[in-house]
């Protein structure tokens, strides 16, 4: 079996890569799309950890999690939209009416 | 398992629950029809008498252990029931006056609500983090409510976006400390807490999705964006109870999960955090001249004080915390209610400082009303603002932390600058034309009043002999000494 | 002690009281407004009641009573800390409260007729009102923090009154000017307080007095540095007087009441209460007593060349403060309360009076617009008077009497009362400590004293006697005489009840020596002296008779001179002739003074432009710009990673995104570390 320590690996890249990715880039999809990729690492983090502590607990909040961001996607997409209307361009670097 | 007695132990958020779901079916029989406001006005004083009821009742656990009730929490219930209540109040009127009345907006707040009850009231990290995002979701909808507007849909952007971000770095330091400890239950964790690097980082990270949440600086950028381009009224909910909410969490979080140990250094993170917040908060807010903006950095700065009583990391400063977000709560909501009213008048942009000049006089009650909430915030005495402030800055003190006591001082000193700006151009400065101000429905009118009464009651009331409130708070002891009997 | 708690409560309450009738009544029913005998009898019982009371306590007591604490109850508590709402009925206290209800009572019957045709009447006392409630907080608190409220309290009320005609922008913003210097001192006082209560734990005065060898020598010294801080920006001293000249804005009875006789004197006050505290720093005290010289000369120049009324009143005010500061300094703190007592006697009086002069000044304006003449003066200035004595008796025998007391000729009151200041400053020069030094102070002071005499009788000359001159300014003003009329009885009456004062107060203080060098033997005829020696840590006053007597006739000598420059100068018409002469005298040095030394324009320059400047400028781009610099610094770092991720790109939430990214890297640093 492997050990842990690379789950635990594989998760914290994929999570400074969902990081870097919200710095960067000016899609707002993509954006949305980089945070996904944040939970997501950090569910296989809580997998890995259930599996390691033998319990299930990490597991049932992997499955929260799974759920909300579900209902974060529905929000989410619905507010892009909505800026799309308005703007014509979902480009973060150009949506900055309120500032200063 | 006693199903009656945990319904019983979380009936204000059940009850609010539920009516949330009578306002969507209503809702979907009439459009916009007033039952909406009816059902949400009396399943909240539902709410309220019921939270009003487990006052002074010991800390227990229901559901399992993964929620808490009584104590703390059950105040804090009291608080954010309040917010909403007061809130729905000047809701009806503001956002009909604004043609942005939708019966679906009383369903939002009534399941925000109870995400913050849950998350006040959470005793493990599921809950925890189900409380917090049903809130925050609820919280994103409401930020776009103008979405015809590009400043409605630009604030609900940037709402979600940071807090899907922060929402990314909550999990991770939830999952490392369950990968540290082995369990989600906050107790346990507290007892299971130690100083190895994969718990300090998930704390940290823990930490990081509240400061986000009650916007603490560096993560407040988004908080006068989405301040000023949400409803006023809508504003003024989301400053005060979401950020009471967050703070009873924080405190029960604090309290129980993360002793205060040796090379556990929460207090530095959060002495460093509060200087931050309380500097750049004001500062910022100086140079103000949108008072929805110079509203927001004010909240910024308020959550600094109240940091300062998290900092202090004793029981004297939790009850000092709760008591301030409580006069947090009715000043600000009151400050925003008035501003709200002033905004939706005709002619000029009254969201902007200087178009308020002259109108003090013209409509006493509310020139007055603004001028206690503006003067309660600058915490001056006797008003409860002071009063808030003075309990935890004598926390800090007492946690021998006078520098941090002393810096607090300073930077609310220098906030009276900004809030008495407001205060000359309503009474000291020349009208620029002749304007008539509207009448103010008789429901929003009696909720700025009792609104400006509570803010000088509680002032004067800590000053008063028998000091129900704060005793009632000192009365629920040390909250991390609970901690034992809680592990199931 | 029941029925004394609820008299002192009533001493406390009846003034509050009266603000929130006349206040709430006034905000929300309109008619109430014109019934200006009501409000005007609701405020000025609210005043004269608690006099009633003072003195009833006064009577009751005797120099050697203990002091006696009312507490009312608990205000604050937290832990081992507990502030109550308690006063503290002393020597000092009482004695305070007196002058403070006392004038205060006399100023509020003034204005019943001054400002009887002001649609803000209402207001006006309503204000007043409130000023007495927070000033009684201030004399009587039992503790700092009370004091401090009260403290806060006369400084907000000073606030409102001077800005009471706010439609003047002038005036709203010589408010302002008030209010701004007097934080820069409430910070000091502040910090002061917070060490107090760090160093012993409370703030009640008994526990800070009597626990005084707990502090250490360095506290001692900042301590009473803070709270001096603090006092030069309440009463007007170098570096923060230039507020107080700038408040005259207000109406004349708010200058009399707050920037004369009472608000002005809290300084003097709290350095009395903490005198225990004070005498065991002499470094201290000497600084105290350089800058209370300093400012009595400094303003005393300047008032000799200004033109208006009650700036002439203003700067002698600041000058007289002075005085007070320097008995402080020199270990006369009875010398500084008594000269409290008369000044506020007489410098009361002399407002008043010019209020009165302005008012009828006021009536010539109009009534000449009246016959059709568009005639406009300043009704201020001294040049458009001249030969009023004639029309108004009353107020220029009062004037008169005032000018005479303040100048120091014996036996009024101010004589008796610098005296004794200066006697101090040369019993100083006499001791170990800074002698040298306090022999110049003292030299100060006498050279301030030729000065007073000398602008106060220019003032009174110019006004009351000659002929009237608005005729020759001004054309259509030929006849304007006729116009010229007494002012009514409410108030005279207050003017010959403190002309009154002013004349016979100075027996309330004097010198012992005087009746030593003719008996022989130890007398204790100093009144005041026998009343405050328990309170005050008095520095014994060791000087032989011969000095003393020689200081007394050096003292009257110079007062002497200064009057018969004075008439010698102005007596006959000659203002302009013998302003111009000392002009020529003086050069540079004159235009020095007629331009009060520069301060405003290089306290403008020095700190109020560039604050503005940078918070208008600096902070107002903050947001945008630092974190935009972030974003750009980081850019260059970011490029690093240019051939990994093509599109290197930050928005505005991206902007965020990175603030909260450094958010997290600080707080896991300080978690892990």
């Amino acid at each position: 079996m492997l050990e842990i320590d690379w789950f635990l690996a594989v998760s914290a890249v994929m999570f400074t890569i969902g990081i870097i990715g919200v710095l960067i880039r000016r899609n707002a999809i993509v954006i949305f799309m980089c945070v996904e990729l944040m939970l997501n690492a950090v569910n296989l983090s809580l997998v890995s950890f259930a599996s390691y502590h033998g319990n299930i607990d990490g597991q049932i909040l992997v499955f929260f999690a799974l759920a909300v961001a579900a209902a974060e996607a529905v929000v989410g997409l619905a507010i892009i939209i909505a800026i799309y209307r308005n703007n014509l361009s979902v480009d973060v670097s150009k949506i900055n009416l309120l500032r200063w | 398992m006693d199903y009656l007695g945990d319904i019983q132990a979380f009936l204000p958020g059940v009850i609010t629950a539920l009516a949330g779901l009578i306002v969507i079916v209503i809702e979907s029989l009439k459009k916009d029809s007033s039952a909406t406001f009816w059902v949400t006005v009396l399943s909240l004083v539902a709410a309220l008498f019921f939270s009003i009821q487990s006052l002074g009742t010991g800390l227990d656990t229901a559901f399992s252990g993964m929620l808490v009730h009584g104590g703390a929490v059950a105040f804090g219930n009291v608080i954010i029931v309040v917010a909403t209540l007061f809130c729905v109040f000047i809701s009806e009127d503001y956002l009909k006056g604004i043609n942005h009345y939708y019966g679906e907006t009383y369903a939002l707040i009534l399941f925000a609500t109870t995400g913050m009850m849950c998350l006040a009231g959470s005793n493990d990290l599921i809950t925890l983090f189900i409380g917090l995002e049903t809130m925050s979701i609820c919280l994103y909808v409401m930020a776009g409510l103008i979405k015809d507007e590009k400043s409605g849909a630009e604030a609900a952007l940037k709402y979600f976006l940071l807090g899907a971000f922060s929402t990314g770095f909550l999990l991770y330091g939830m999952a490392l400390i369950y990968g540290a400890t082995g369990t989600t239950n906050i107790s346990a964790i507290g007892a299971a807490a130690s100083t190895d690097l994969l718990f300090l980082a998930g704390a940290a990270l823990l930490l990081v999705g509240f400061l986000f949440k009650v916007s603490a600086v560096p993560f407040h950028m988004w908080t006068p964006d989405v301040y000023q381009g949400t409803p006023t009224t809508l504003t003024a909910y989301f400053a005060t109870a979401s950020k009471a909410a967050t703070f009873v969490a924080l405190i029960m979080v604090l309290s129980r999960a993360l002793p205060v140990m040796e090379g556990l250094n929460w207090q530095m993170v959060f002495s460093v955090i509060a200087i931050l917040t309380m500097v750049f908060g004001n500062i910022i807010a100086l140079v103000q001249d949108n008072l929805k903006r110079m509203l927001a950095y004010s909240s910024i700065a308020h959550a600094g004080y109240a940091l300062v009583g998290l900092a202090a990391g004793t029981p004297e400063g939790y009850s000092a915390v709760l008591f301030y977000m409580f006069a947090y709560t009715i000043m600000n909501i009151g400050a925003f209610g008035v501003i709200a009213y002033y905004e939706r008048n005709k002619g000029m942009d009254f969201s902007e400082v200087q178009n308020l000049a002259g109108l003090g006089f013209k409509k006493p009650v509310m020139g007055i009303a603004l001028s206690i909430f503006l003067f309660s915030l600058a915490g001056i005495p006797p008003l409860v603002g002071f009063a808030g402030k003075y309990y935890v800055f004598a926390a800090a003190i007492n946690a021998e932390m006078v520098t941090l006591a002393v810096i607090g001082v300073l930077a609310s000193a220098a906030s009276v600058y900004y809030y008495l700006r407001v205060m000359v151009y309503l009474y000291f400065r020349e009208e620029h034309k002749p304007v008539e101000l509207f009448n103010p429905t008789l429901l929003y009118k009696g909720t700025i009043i009792i609104l400006a009464i509570l803010t000088l009651y509680y002032g004067i009331e800590p000053i008063l002999p028998a000091s129900g409130l704060m005793e009632l708070l000192n009365s629920y002891g040390n909250l991390g000494a609970v901690t034992n009997v809680l592990i199931p | 002690m029941e029925s004394a708690t609820a008299l002192l409560s009533l001493i406390i309450a009846l003034p509050l009281a009266g603000f929130l009738i006349n206040g709430i009544i006034g905000l929300f029913v309109e008619s109430f407004r014109t019934k200006k005998q009501l409000i005007g009898i609701i405020a000025n019982t609210a005043v004269f009641i608690p006099f009633v009371i003072a003195v009833y306590f006064f009577m009751n007591m005797n120099a050697g009573s203990e002091a006696v604490v009312f507490k009312l109850f608990t205000w604050i508590e937290a832990g081992s800390f507990s502030v109550d709402i308690a006063y503290r009925i002393d020597q000092l206290s009482i004695m305070m409260t007196l002058v403070v209800t006392g004038v205060g009572f006399l100023i509020h019957l003034y204005s019943m007729g001054y400002m009887a045709d002001d649609e803000g009447y209402w207001k006006f006392f309503a204000y007043l009102n409130l000023f007495i409630f927070a000033m009684l907080n201030l004399v009587l608190g039992n503790n700092l923090l009370l004091l401090f409220l009260g403290w806060e309290g006369v400084g907000v009320c000073s606030y409102l009154l001077i800005g009471f005609w706010y439609t003047d922008m002038a005036k709203s913003d010589a408010a302002k000017k008030a209010f701004i210097y007097n934080r820069v001192g409430d910070f000091a006082f502040l910090i002061a307080m917070f060490m107090v209560f760090q160093t012993v734990g409370s703030l009640n005065f008994d526990a800070i007095l009597g626990n005084l060898e707990a502090f250490s020598e360095e506290y001692i010294v900042a301590i009473g540095l803070l709270m001096f801080v603090g006092a030069t920006g309440k009463s007007a001293q170098i570096p923060l007087f230039v507020w107080l000249p700038d408040a005259m804005a207000g109406p004349t009875p708010v200058s009399a009441l707050i920037h004369a006789a009472t608000m002005v004197t809290s300084g003097i006050y709290l350095i009395s209460r903490m005198s225990p505290m004070y005498v065991l720093s002499p470094e201290v005290m000497l600084v105290v007593a350089v800058i209370g010289a300093l400012t009595a000369i400094v303003a005393a120049t300047i008032a000799i060349t200004q033109n208006d009324i009650k700036s002439v009143l203003a700067y002698s005010t600041v000058s007289q403060l002075g005085y007070m500061f320097l008995a402080l300094g020199a270990g006369g703190f009875t010398a500084a309360m008594f000269h409290v007592v008369t000044h506020a006697f007489f410098k009361a009086c002399l407002f008043l009076g010019s209020g009165s002069v302005i008012h009828t000044m006021h009536h010539v304006e109009h009534e000449l617009e009246h016959e059709g003449k568009d005639v406009h003066f300043d009704p201020q200035d001294m040049r458009n008077m001249g030969g009023l004595r004639k029309y108004m008796p009353s107020t220029y025998k009062t004037f008169l009497i005032s000018t005479i007391a303040i100048a120091g000729i014996p036996p009024l009151a101010g004589f008796f009362s610098k005296d004794e200041v200066l006697a101090m400053a040369a019993n100083a020069g006499a001791g170990e400590f800074g002698s040298y030094m306090y022999m110049a102070l003292w030299g100060v002071g006498i050279i301030t004293a030729f000065l007073t005499a000398f602008y106060m009788f220019r003032l009174t000359l110019t006004t009351f006697h000659g002929e009237f001159k608005l005729g020759k300014r001004f054309k259509e003003a030929i006849g304007a005489e006729k116009y010229l009329h007494e002012s009514p009885a409410t108030m005279t009456i207050p003017l010959w009840t403190l002309a009154g004062a002013a004349t016979v107060g100075g027996f309330l203080g004097v010198p012992n020596f005087i009746v030593e060098t003719f008996t022989h033997e130890e007398a204790h005829v100093n009144l005041l002296h026998n009343w405050l020696h328990h309170v005050t840590a008095d520095v014994e006053l060791t000087l032989s008779h011969a000095v003393e007597w020689g200081l007394m006739a050096t003292s009257i000598v110079i007062a002497v001179l200064g009057v018969v420059v004075a008439f010698r100068m102005y007596n006959n018409n000659q203002q302009q002739e013998s302003d111009a002469a000392i002009a020529k005298r003086f050069g540079g040095l004159y235009d020095l003074w007629k331009d009060k030394y520069n301060l405003d324009e290089v306290y403008e320059g020095l700190i109020v432009r560039p604050i503005v400047r940078v918070s208008d400028k600096v902070l107002a781009v903050f947001d945008m710009k630092v974190v935009d610099g972030f974003v750009n610094a980081t850019a260059g770092t970011v490029k690093l990673f240019g051939s990994l991720f093509r599109y290197v790109q930050t928005g505005v939430v991206s902007s965020y995104a990175l603030a909260f990214v450094i958010g997290v890297i600080v707080i896991l640093y300080l978690m892990v570390m």
